[in-house]
């Protein structure tokens, strides 16, 4: 008898009485929310696609943080700052003056357009730019030290931008045509949201396959199977990480674009959170896989916009809306408990050790 | 014996001429709290703490023109020129705590000018009130920082409002002028959004009114959609009133216009986005919407002259509505360094309990921003609120 109870493992009985709680608060706030209705079905279905909305930046974003811990097996925390410098450029520069000469709402394609291309442009060169100064002359070092310099280069590129800037709050215009509501399937959904959707399911399938269709995408496989074995087989790895910083930072700069269409508003700090949100997304939908990264973005949005209303709401947590990143990080922890390598990740025990 | 004696001897001979030398040793502090002293050309020392960076540079910014400006006008006291440490509040809980780390360990600083945010006062107050200093805060609005049961520390003072005058004026406003009967109200955690939320809402159901929803969002979030739809789905209201900041005020605005059931809502925000940056941040959706504030419509000569030091400074008007109060903060603590200064040949030495037992003696002090007189909690002002509606990008006052 004694012997049985020095065999339950003390950790194992918190860690499940721990999840069964979480589990059972959720479930308990729902029903207690879904008897009390308090929403209508027009509120719900608004509150869903803006999740859906803010999920797929999310995804963009994390896409670079998984494709380059793919290959590099390292965090690029600047990842959040590669997202900010460009569309902070293009609207100083490009769309509060092409705004106020009348050109946006004359030509809105054309202008939004010119206005994405400098945007992935600025975005893809301060990515290399970063990656050539501060990443490449620590390949080899311990994992920890690139961390670290990624930290640094993050804070680096957030006060570059405060000074050249300024760390004023900064307004990116109305588009007239892109503002206002399309009716989808009987729901008014907002233009800005629906073309958020849209671009972001091209991008992605478009990167996917980009990396599993092309010549350029099958080195970027292999450098991140085994280096030394790609370099032996004539892969040009270096060009390869390069090309894997470059779509990472498209894609953010893109995410920036959409960003800045739905919120209309950008500052020098406005890479941090997203940042921070989009690794959570990596991680949870599996860090190195693109598929999970996507699908990681979208389950974090939507569950940080119904989960206030849907789980808080119905326990009689006042001001629910203050706590919805704690329920971003719930979710986190909840499917980390159950799946350690993610949504859709491998087992890197297996894979990569 | 008599060698160690000896030495004694000698050691405290030097010692007592080195400090009749310097001649500071005539003077014995008696203060409860110790002396700060000057000598010889060396200038007074104020602090501020300020919001300098981030999305409400110009409340901050506009603060320390007005504290500049009180001291070229003062120019110098008993001798002694004046000279002014700038720190940043951060209008953060950590920046409030981390500028009085900063402003204590000078043990030259005699008052400190600060700070922005309530959310910052609340850590500095009770950091520069262990350490014995004095704070007279130009725009700390929040009810907690002047009650003793909440957040209140000796030495604490405020030149601007408490929020309990502005909430129950925008709850007066609302019921009365505007007519509305349902109301919701939004803040973001912060004790200025908090309690100026609260007061508000507490206000308008006193006089009769409902408020269908009261709830807040987090500093930093840009996706207001489903807190938004919440207070859609209690309601819908007729009026919103957030008293936030510039950022978060922003992407309610424009988010607000595109909830469903929120099209035709009155919108309403406080003096924390009262400033060219807020009119920026919230665009043609903010068109028409209302601000409470303090009334700057000062009539005294001091504010215009005050004005024209300003343009002649920094070149503009004012850019926000807390430099007059910071003015008078600024004189407030000068004018008790000159009170209960000691003046000694060159020397200077002012006792920090004294300035705490000048400033709570203020009473009947002609400022610009009326006539101040401090309660014993520290609230100094002769609050005047109006609400101004945002017209083509200007604020124009609509009431009273």
């Amino acid at each position: 008898m004694s012997d049985r109870i020095k065999q339950i493992d003390f950790l194992g009985v918190i860690m499940w009485f721990f999840r069964t709680s979480l589990i059972v608060a959720m479930l308990w706030g729902t029903i207690a929310t879904l008897l009390n209705n308090p929403y209508s079905a027009r509120a719900w279905t608004d509150t869903i696609v803006a999740g859906i909305a803010q999920g797929s930046l999310y995804a963009l974003i994390a896409i670079g943080y998984t494709l380059v811990y793919g290959v590099l097996f390292m965090i690029n925390f600047a990842h959040g700052e590669f997202f900010m410098s460009g569309i902070m450029t293009a609207s100083v520069f490009l769309a509060v003056p092409m705004s106020e000469s009348g050109y946006l709402d004359a030509h809105p394609v054309l202008g939004i357009t010119i206005i994405a291309i400098v945007t992935m442009l600025v975005s893809v060169g301060i990515a290399i730019l970063t990656e050539r100064i501060a990443y490449k002359p620590l390949r080899g070092a311990p994992r920890l030290v690139p961390l670290i310099t990624a930290i640094g280069a993050s804070f680096f590129w957030q006060y570059f931008f405060r000074g050249l800037y300024g760390s004023k709050v900064r307004p990116f215009p109305l588009i007239e045509s892109v503002a206002g509501k399309v009716n989808i399937g009987g729901i008014d959904i907002l233009k800005s949201q629906v073309i958020v959707i849209i671009v972001t399911l091209i991008m992605l399938v478009g990167l996917y396959l980009f990396v599993v269709k092309t010549k350029v995408g099958k080195s970027i496989r292999a450098a991140a199977e085994n280096k030394d074995v790609a370099r032996l087989m004539g892969i040009d790895v270096d060009r390869a990480i390069t090309i894997t910083f470059t779509m990472g930072a498209a894609m953010a700069g893109i995410a920036g674009v959409l960003y800045a269409l739905v919120f209309r508003q950008v500052h020098f700090f406005m890479g941090f959170f997203p940042g921070i949100k989009a690794f959570t997304a990596a991680v949870l939908g599996g860090i190195g896989s693109i598929p999970g990264a996507a699908l990681g973005g979208l389950f974090l949005g939507v569950f940080e916009s119904v989960g206030p209303g849907l789980f808080l709401e119905g326990l009689g947590v006042l001001s629910p809306h203050q706590l919805k990143d704690i329920i971003a990080f719930t979710m986190l922890v909840l499917v980390l408990i159950f799946r350690p390598q993610g949504i859709l990740g491998e087992s890197l025990a297996e894979e990569k050790a | 014996m008599s060698k160690r004696l000896f030495a004694v001897l000698a050691t405290l001979m030097v010692v007592s001429m080195m400090l009749t030398a310097c001649g500071a040793a005539e003077y014995e502090c008696t203060d409860a709290l110790g002396c700060v002293s000057y000598g010889p050309g060396e200038p007074v020392r104020l602090a501020s703490a300020l919001v300098i960076s981030g999305p409400n540079t110009d409340l901050g910014v506009d603060s320390q023109n007005g504290v500049e400006i009180a001291m070229a006008f003062k120019g110098e006291v008993a001798g002694h020129a004046l000279e002014l440490q700038a720190e940043d509040d951060g209008c953060s809980a950590e920046g409030g705590q981390a500028a009085g780390q900063k402003i204590v360990s000078d043990p030259t600083i005699i008052g400190i000018v600060g700070t922005s945010c309530s959310g910052a006062g609340v850590p500095l107050s009770q950091v520069m009130s262990d350490a014995g200093y004095v704070m007279v805060s130009p725009s700390n609005t929040s009810p907690a920082l002047t009650n003793p049961d909440s957040a209140w520390n000796p030495g604490y003072y405020r030149t601007a409002h408490n929020d309990k005058v502005q909430g129950k004026a925008m709850a007066d406003f609302a019921f009365d002028v505007l007519g509305v009967t349902e109301v919701a109200a939004i803040h973001d955690g912060d004790p200025y959004t908090e309690g100026l939320a609260r007061v508000f809402a507490d206000s308008f159901e006193a006089l009769g009114g409902t408020v269908v929803e009261f709830t807040a969002v987090n500093k930093g979030d840009t996706d207001m959609r489903p807190v938004l739809t919440a207070v859609a789905a209690a309601g819908p209201p007729e009026f919103i009133y957030y008293p936030v900041f510039t950022a978060e005020g922003g992407f309610l605005t424009k988010q607000a216009k595109e909830v469903a059931g929120l099209e035709d809502t009155i919108l309403a925000a406080a003096d924390g986005m009262i400033s060219p940056a807020a009119v920026e941040a919230v665009g043609e959706a903010g068109e028409g919407m209302y601000f409470s504030g303090p009334d700057l419509g000062f009539t005294n000569e001091l504010y215009n002259d005050f004005l024209a030091k300003y343009l002649e400074d920094y070149g503009t008007e004012p850019i926000s509505v807390f430099h007059a109060h910071a003015f008078d903060a600024t004189n407030m603590i000068l004018s008790c360094v000159e009170e209960v200064g000691v003046v000694d040949g060159d020397f200077l030495h002012v006792g920090r309990q004294a300035m705490r037992d000048c400033l709570d003696a203020t009473s009947g002090y002609d400022g610009i921003t009326g006539t101040l007189t401090c309660n014993e909690y520290g609230d100094c002002a002769d609050p005047q609120i109006t609400v101004s509606q945002l017209t083509a990008g200007d604020y124009e006052v609509v009431w009273p």
